[in-house]
């Protein structure tokens, strides 16, 4: 089932092409201001930026209803703030504050939100997809028509659990969009030292589920197939697979000299940056001008202000409550 | 949630019919609950623990999966997640450790990193122990590896009342909950009330009143521990036998309780000694009841080896009951170790 990658035809409209600019603007520049608190001691622990890659969350998510469900990895800055999780909870999270949407206990790599359907954050690769498996059962096994969305990076796919959840997925018509974000290494492994087999849309096609690569840095084509996508896995059709190709443009997480890659490779992905590129599109289209975009910059920088804010005005949870939610007491729901 | 009174009718049954009947009880009872895990459903469980419940609940309900435990453990937890009662079957704890990722890094750990957001109501049962000859990729066990786990309920039921009772219990349990039936137990027979029900997850409970020495054993070494404790009764020497039935969280109140009666404890464990459960239990008894004790305190475990095929080997890797009568003479004896 693979094929060419799919065009971006239908024309976005123009909020939701704006919406794009905007969902992707935020998660720039919340992620560079991560960064910046990094250096700064304010967030610890691992690192792991998204930058390059917006596009494909914000494009992907685009496509999901409020009760579908979102299953990620520990790169997932992303697809938490494209969900709706709010920037300040978020960056109190990262702060390790009370107030973060995890009260300070998951940090950077476990975000989670259940009022959004947000199952994480995983920080095991490969951890996410028989979860996502698991959800889609349950909406399949009482009767509604939900997408479960499952986000990994093309190293999952070396695991074993990848080719156990898609099979099982696949054998149970399960309704999950199945993710994969390629953007060439599993941290410093490059795809083609790892894989014999590069073509991931056949490794998925293998276990006859739909799968098409589709332009990871062009967000209409990437919310153009998962648009079309979710519609068949909503209508009963099973899961499907994406391929979204697409490149990070910071090093794997704070702590990586990037030995693997060199500096054209990455200067040549940064041509394709999807934030211009859409900007770009958006000009073309007569849908943003300069103070269109200036005022959108404004809009997101004085978001990250009161994020940055929030979370530094945020408090720690008591020691004494270190051993709540271990184990619930009360009836699950 | 009580034992049933010994008034009640009864009936002659088996471990391995209690353990279907709660099941069955289970599906009856809730929409939400299903059983899945490797040939539950045609093939009727490999230990024909699940015979007959396809015909009775359909594939939807009793579903077989492909062998990858990892991938159908962690769909249990998302479906635990999507508002299910999964119970999951793995045909041996052996078989588990493909799919401890799951177990220990979500299942275990959602609802605390979450802070208090995601429980997993899910049930996982799994066989565990030895005495069968299956060597050493089928009889370990290594309930007390995840009894080590914060976030786990782990319940090891020894008698058909827990083999009947626990299942709803757990399955009303926000938490995880693992359940390990010990192999051997299967064909176990005996009298179980008609209206056996539900049972407590969070007690041990004394199945033998004594006053000279405490014998611990749960799942696959309560038989033995009785079987010790009726010929030590012969001697003049009255044991106490504990069924732990919880090893996570361990009911440490009613291990001081006994040994401060008796003094003296000997904990009989099929898990390999060196950081087990019974090394728990010995730690907890140090740390709460250490003056409370007249002999230091004794184990019986299986050897350390992994376990081997030929029968006089596997008999002499497992606790015995020899073993066990001759450490308690010891003991009492004044002799300790």
């Amino acid at each position: 089932m693979t094929g060419p990658v799919l065009s971006t035809a239908p024309v976005a409209g123009a909020e939701s092409g704006r919406g794009f600019l905007r969902e992707m603007l935020r998660i720039r520049r919340f992620e560079e201001k991560c960064a910046e608190l990094y250096s700064a001691g304010k967030i610890r622990g691992f690192l792991h930026l998204y930058i390059g890659q917006e596009a494909v969350a914000v494009g992907a998510i685009s496509a999901l209803e409020p009760d579908d469900a979102v299953v990620a990895t520990y790169r997932e800055h992303g697809h938490a703030l494209a969900r709706g999780i709010p920037a300040d909870a978020l960056l109190a999270e990262m702060y390790g504050k009370l107030e973060g949407c995890c009260r300070g206990r998951g940090g950077s790599m476990h975000v989670f939100d259940a009022s959004r359907r947000f199952y994480g954050g995983n920080a095991i690769v490969g951890g996410g997809l028989p979860i996502a498996v698991g959800l889609a059962l349950a909406d399949q096994m009482q009767g509604r028509d939900r997408v479960s969305a499952c986000f990994f990076g093309e190293g999952a796919v070396a695991e074993g659990v990848f080719h156990e959840s898609l099979n099982l997925a696949a054998l149970w018509r399960l309704p999950v969009l199945f993710c994969c974000e390629n953007n060439l290494y599993a941290m410093g492994t490059a795809l083609a030292r790892s894989e014999k087999e590069t073509d991931l849309c056949l490794k998925a096609a293998s276990y006859e589920i739909p799968a098409w690569p589709v332009d990871g840095m062009d967000v209409l084509a990437v919310a153009d197939a998962c648009r079309r996508a979710a519609t068949a896995v909503r209508a009963g059709g099973g899961p499907y697979f994406l391929e979204l190709q697409t490149y990070r443009f910071r090093a794997h997480s704070m702590y990586d000299p990037e030995l693997y890659r060199t500096k054209q490779e990455i200067e040549a992905w940064k041509q394709r940056d999807p934030i211009p590129a859409h900007a770009t599109w958006l000009r073309g289209a007569g849908l943003l001008d300069d103070a269109g975009l200036a005022s959108l910059e404004q809009e997101v920088a004085a978001e990250i202000a009161r994020a940055v804010d929030f979370a530094e005005r945020g408090t720690l949870e008591p020691v004494a409550e270190l051993e709540r939610f271990v184990v619930s007491d009360e009836p699950a729901p | 949630m009580s034992v049933p009174s010994q008034a009640s009718a009864s009936v002659r049954t088996t471990y391995r019919a209690a353990v279907r009947e709660a099941i069955r009880d289970a599906l009856q009872r809730d929409r939400r609950v299903f059983l899945m895990g490797e040939d539950v459903g045609r093939y009727g469980g490999c230990f024909a623990v699940s015979k007959g419940l396809l015909d009775e609940f359909g594939p939807e309900r009793i579903r077989d999966t492909p062998l990858s435990e990892c991938a159908f453990v962690g769909a249990g937890i998302g479906a635990a997640l999507g508002g299910m009662r999964p119970i999951v079957e793995i045909m041996t704890v052996n078989f588990s450790l493909l799919a401890l990722d799951q177990i220990l890094n979500n299942a275990a750990t959602l609802l605390h990193m979450s802070g208090g957001q995601l429980p997993v109501p899910l049930v996982i049962r799994m066989t565990t122990g030895g005495g069968r000859q299956l060597a050493a990729q089928h009889s370990h066990s290594l309930e007390g590896w995840y009894a080590h786990i914060p976030g786990l309920k782990v319940l090891t039921p020894a008698t058909l009342e827990d083999a009947r009772g626990m299942l709803w219990t757990a399955l009303e349990d926000p938490n995880p909950v693992l359940i390990f039936e010990h192999g051997g137990l299967y064909p176990l027979e005996g009298e179980l009330a008609t209206n056996a029900g539900a049972v407590p997850i969070d007690r041990a409970i004394v199945r033998r009143p004594g006053r000279d020495v405490t014998l611990v054993a749960y799942g696959g070494t309560l038989a033995k521990a009785l079987a010790a404790a009726a010929e030590l009764a012969a001697d003049g020497i009255e044991a106490e036998v504990i069924d732990l039935r919880t090893l996570r969280p361990l009911d440490t109140p009613a291990l001081i309780e006994s040994v401060s009666r008796t003094h003296r404890v000997v904990i009989v464990d099929e898990g390999w000694r060196s950081g087990s459960i019974s090394a728990e239990v010995s730690a907890r008894l140090m740390e709460g009841a250490f003056h409370e004790l007249d002999g230091p305190v004794q184990r019986v475990c299986a050897a350390e080896v992994p376990m081997p095929y030929a029968r006089h080997l596997e008999e002499a890797a497992l606790p015995r009951v020899e073993t066990v009568v001759a450490v308690v003479r010891r003991l009492v004896g004044g002799g300790g170790a």
